[in-house]
């Protein structure tokens, strides 16, 4: 089952400004939420809040109902999946070690470690022999695939997933989108995605937050977004990334 | 990993054996200072006693009066040969300690005893050529006055003593048209090619007897006593009075003459101060002792042995306590420069000062040298440690955190593989450091490669130095390599390789 995630009046602040104004947000269950805006708008500090890396400093987090506080904070890291922009891999791990870390200290049986890393390799497209590999020897994409498994690992409920194609060359970018996007609704998981990128929130999101200055300026659909603008700054925004739109990323490479 | 542990310690338990003392009553230890007729009036001590059937050894060439002082206090030795001056001038120079008696009672304040003179003086003096002297009639200090044109050639420490030169000078009224500061050691050869006529020497030189000099009288009574004495423990009398009354038969036996041969011996004709010694008694005495004479290959095994327990030892410890304080430094910021500061401060305290420090608290021998060593390695460990983990990328620790990784196991299965390599450069730098710096061990009697460096500088000996010298070069490099072989061994793959893009 797929968890929902509300953010009730949270608020977050670094020396007294604010990073998030006092937030209301509620994720739906198996969709893909995708947080947009510009950078400083306060998307990574909601996500990074959501596992508990930033602890709110008003409001409450509530994963699948309950709230986010220390008790509750290993259980809901382990039912949540992360990825970020560069990986995060650890070095002195190879491919598979990255991965099944977590299910190995959990006390996963080898034989079903084995059985997982083989699913996810074939899910996220990694070539099998690229699993005995270490980050340093990776492409940037085989990176995020890695990383992708890792997070999919425990088959978590809820996958997080920070500017994952942020670091990419525009090839290896479409690429590894259209088999993110594949993953996603092939799992029909809580999926939250950041990104600064119209034509990729376009691309992976049922629904879009876009955030300004710490706030939400309007939770919608991409069409809602484009017909039914709350603020001149939807219009702008979009406007500014028109270009991109026209020929989104993921389609260049057909 | 426990397994290597305990082979490690099963290591150091063997290499322990080898310097262990048993502990048979009665017994007594005998100290001596790192010069040559400290060292062997500590030989005659400890062969009287031996053949007074008492296990007597000899913890020889200890680093210094307040080393020597130290122990006797504490009990680490029963006795040692001392010097009626050191005692007024330097053990007890707060005191004004004029005669005998109130000497002696000083000393008993403090639980120890002094015997009466062994026969001889070792203060400061007047020489010069026996030849020369008997030429113009000099016998004592104050004929030099009449003989103002002779060339003095003095020691530089004693021209700048204020009770060195300048206190003889206005006391005698000397009034030399030339006086230079030369080496003591080039002294006696500036005096045979007679370019100096006139040196200042220790009345019992070794050189005194080889280059035929005249000890010129000191009439006036400038110098202040250096009598040959022994010290000891008022306990002894209940303990061992066998052994006291058998060290007692030195009083007044050995005079000035027979000291300086004793000293030609060891210095000019290398003979081992054990055998001289018992050469001495056996004449003196008709004693008749043992004399042990190592060979050179089982003096090199038991030294390695003694200079690995120090190192191993101290080292285990301090990286048990380093890596810790570090761990501890990198995950509480708030901490991390009081305890940097602590371990750097440390670090610059004399190893001499933490040496005579430890001796009431630790007594001589290993204990407080691989104490003092444990010190001196916290640093590299604790800093590097820190360093390691603390330079470990934001991105990597939250990308443990974020897997549900609770804080020990991010620790365990993260960040110390992450930080391994510059915690382990940090156990080498200090395993190295320490190689070099158990040499001082020898000081307190701890062995080590330290004890033929020791005694090569006392006899001038460049062979014996040399012996101490390589074998703890040889084992700087090993220690070096053996890490570079640990590297392969602890740091993970991934971290080895070279990046690819």
């Amino acid at each position: 089952m797929p968890a929902s995630i509300e953010f009730r009046a949270v608020a977050k602040f670094y020396d007294r400004a604010p990073a998030l104004r006092p937030t209301n947000l509620t994720i739906a269950a198996g969709k893909t939420t995708v947080l947009l805006g510009p950078s400083g708008c306060g998307k990574s500090t909601l996500l990074r809040l959501l596992v508990g890396l930033l602890k709110a400093d008003q409001g409450q987090v509530l994963f699948d109902g309950r709230e986010l506080n220390e008790a509750s904070l290993l259980d809901v890291r382990r039912r949540t999946g992360y990825v970020i922009q560069d990986g995060g891999l650890f070095p002195h791990l190879n491919a598979r070690s990255n991965a099944s870390l977590m299910a190995r200290y959990l006390g996963w049986p080898p034989r079903r470690v084995a059985e997982r890393i083989a699913e996810l390799a074939d899910l996220v497209r990694l070539p099998n022999e690229r699993l005995d590999a270490f980050p340093s020897q990776l492409s940037g994409g085989q990176r995020q695939r890695v990383s992708l498994m890792r997070a999919l690992m425990l088959d978590p409920e809820v996958l997080l997933l920070d500017e994952p194609l942020g670091a990419l060359d525009p090839i290896i970018r479409a690429d590894l989108q259209i088999d993110l996007r594949r993953v996603c609704r092939s799992l029909a998981k809580t999926v939250v995605l950041v990104t600064h990128d119209l034509a990729e929130a376009r691309y992976f999101g049922d629904q879009i937050v876009l955030l300004r200055d710490g706030g939400i300026v309007q939770q919608d659909t991409f069409e809602g977004l484009l017909h039914r603008p709350r603020e001149p700054f939807v219009e702008q925004f979009i406007q500014a990334q028109r270009g991109g739109l026209e020929a989104p990323v993921a389609e260049q490479g057909r | 990993m426990r397994t290597r542990l305990l082979t490690l310690l099963a290591v150091l338990a063997l290499a322990r054996t080898g310097v262990a003392r048993g502990d048979d009553p009665p017994r007594i230890a005998v100290g001596s200072k790192k010069f040559t007729e400290s060292v062997i009036l500590g030989e005659l001590l400890t062969l009287l006693a031996r053949d007074a059937g008492v296990d007597a050894v000899h913890r020889r060439e200890l680093g210094g009066t307040q080393i020597l002082w130290k122990a006797l206090l504490a009990g680490e030795i029963d006795v040692y040969p001392e010097y009626t001056g050191t005692l007024r001038e330097e053990i007890l120079s707060g005191e004004r300690l004029p005669t005998e008696e109130s000497l002696r009672a000083a000393l008993a304040e403090r639980g120890v005893a002094m015997s009466a003179s062994l026969g001889f003086d070792d203060t400061y003096a007047l020489g010069m050529l026996e030849d020369v002297a008997a030429r113009l009639g000099i016998e004592s200090i104050s004929d030099l006055s009449e003989h103002p044109d002779l060339a003095l050639g003095l020691s530089h420490e004693f021209m700048d003593r204020e009770d060195g030169w300048p206190g003889l000078r206005r006391r005698y009224g000397l009034r030399p048209t030339a006086v230079q500061g030369v080496d003591h050691d080039l002294a006696y050869r500036g005096l045979a090619n007679e370019a100096i006529a006139v040196t200042d020497l220790y009345s019992t030189d070794a050189e005194i007897e080889q280059y035929r000099i005249r000890v010129l009288t000191d009439d006036l009574h400038y110098f202040p006593a250096y009598q040959a004495v022994f010290l000891y423990r008022d306990d002894l009398r209940q303990r061992a009075p066998a052994a006291l009354t058998a060290l007692r038969r030195h009083e007044g036996a050995i005079s000035q003459k027979e000291m300086i041969e004793l000293n030609a011996a060891a210095k000019l004709k290398r003979i081992n101060e054990q055998r001289i010694a018992a050469n001495f008694l056996h004449a003196k005495l008709g004693l008749i002792a043992d004399v042990s004479e190592e060979t050179f290959a089982t003096r090199l095994s038991l030294r390695t042995r003694e200079h690995l327990y120090l190192v191993a030892v101290s080292l285990f410890f301090a990286v048990s306590l380093a890596v810790p304080l570090g761990i501890f430094a990198a995950r509480w910021p708030a901490f991390a420069q009081p305890i940097l500061a602590i371990v750097g401060l440390i670090q610059t305290i004399p190893s001499l000062a933490i040496l005579v420090f430890m001796i009431p608290l630790l007594g001589l021998g290993a204990k407080p040298a691989i104490v003092a060593l444990f010190l001196y390695s916290l640093l590299p460990i604790v800093r590097n440690t820190y360093v390691g983990l603390h330079d470990i990328p934001l991105s990597l620790r939250e990308s443990a955190e974020a897997l549900g990784l609770p804080s020990f196991a991010r620790l365990r299965l993260v960040e110390l593989p992450l930080a391994s390599r510059a915690i382990l450069a940090g156990v080498k730098t200090a395993a190295v450091i320490n190689v070099g710096t158990a040499t001082l061990g020898a000081l307190i009697g701890a062995g080590g490669f330290g004890q033929p460096i020791l005694t090569g500088i006392r006899l001038d000996d460049v062979g014996l130095i040399l012996e101490g010298a390589v074998p703890a070069a040889l084992l700087a490099i090993c220690t070096q390599g053996v890490f570079e072989l640990a590297e392969r061994w602890l740091v993970p793959k991934g971290l080895r390789l070279k990046r690819s893009t």
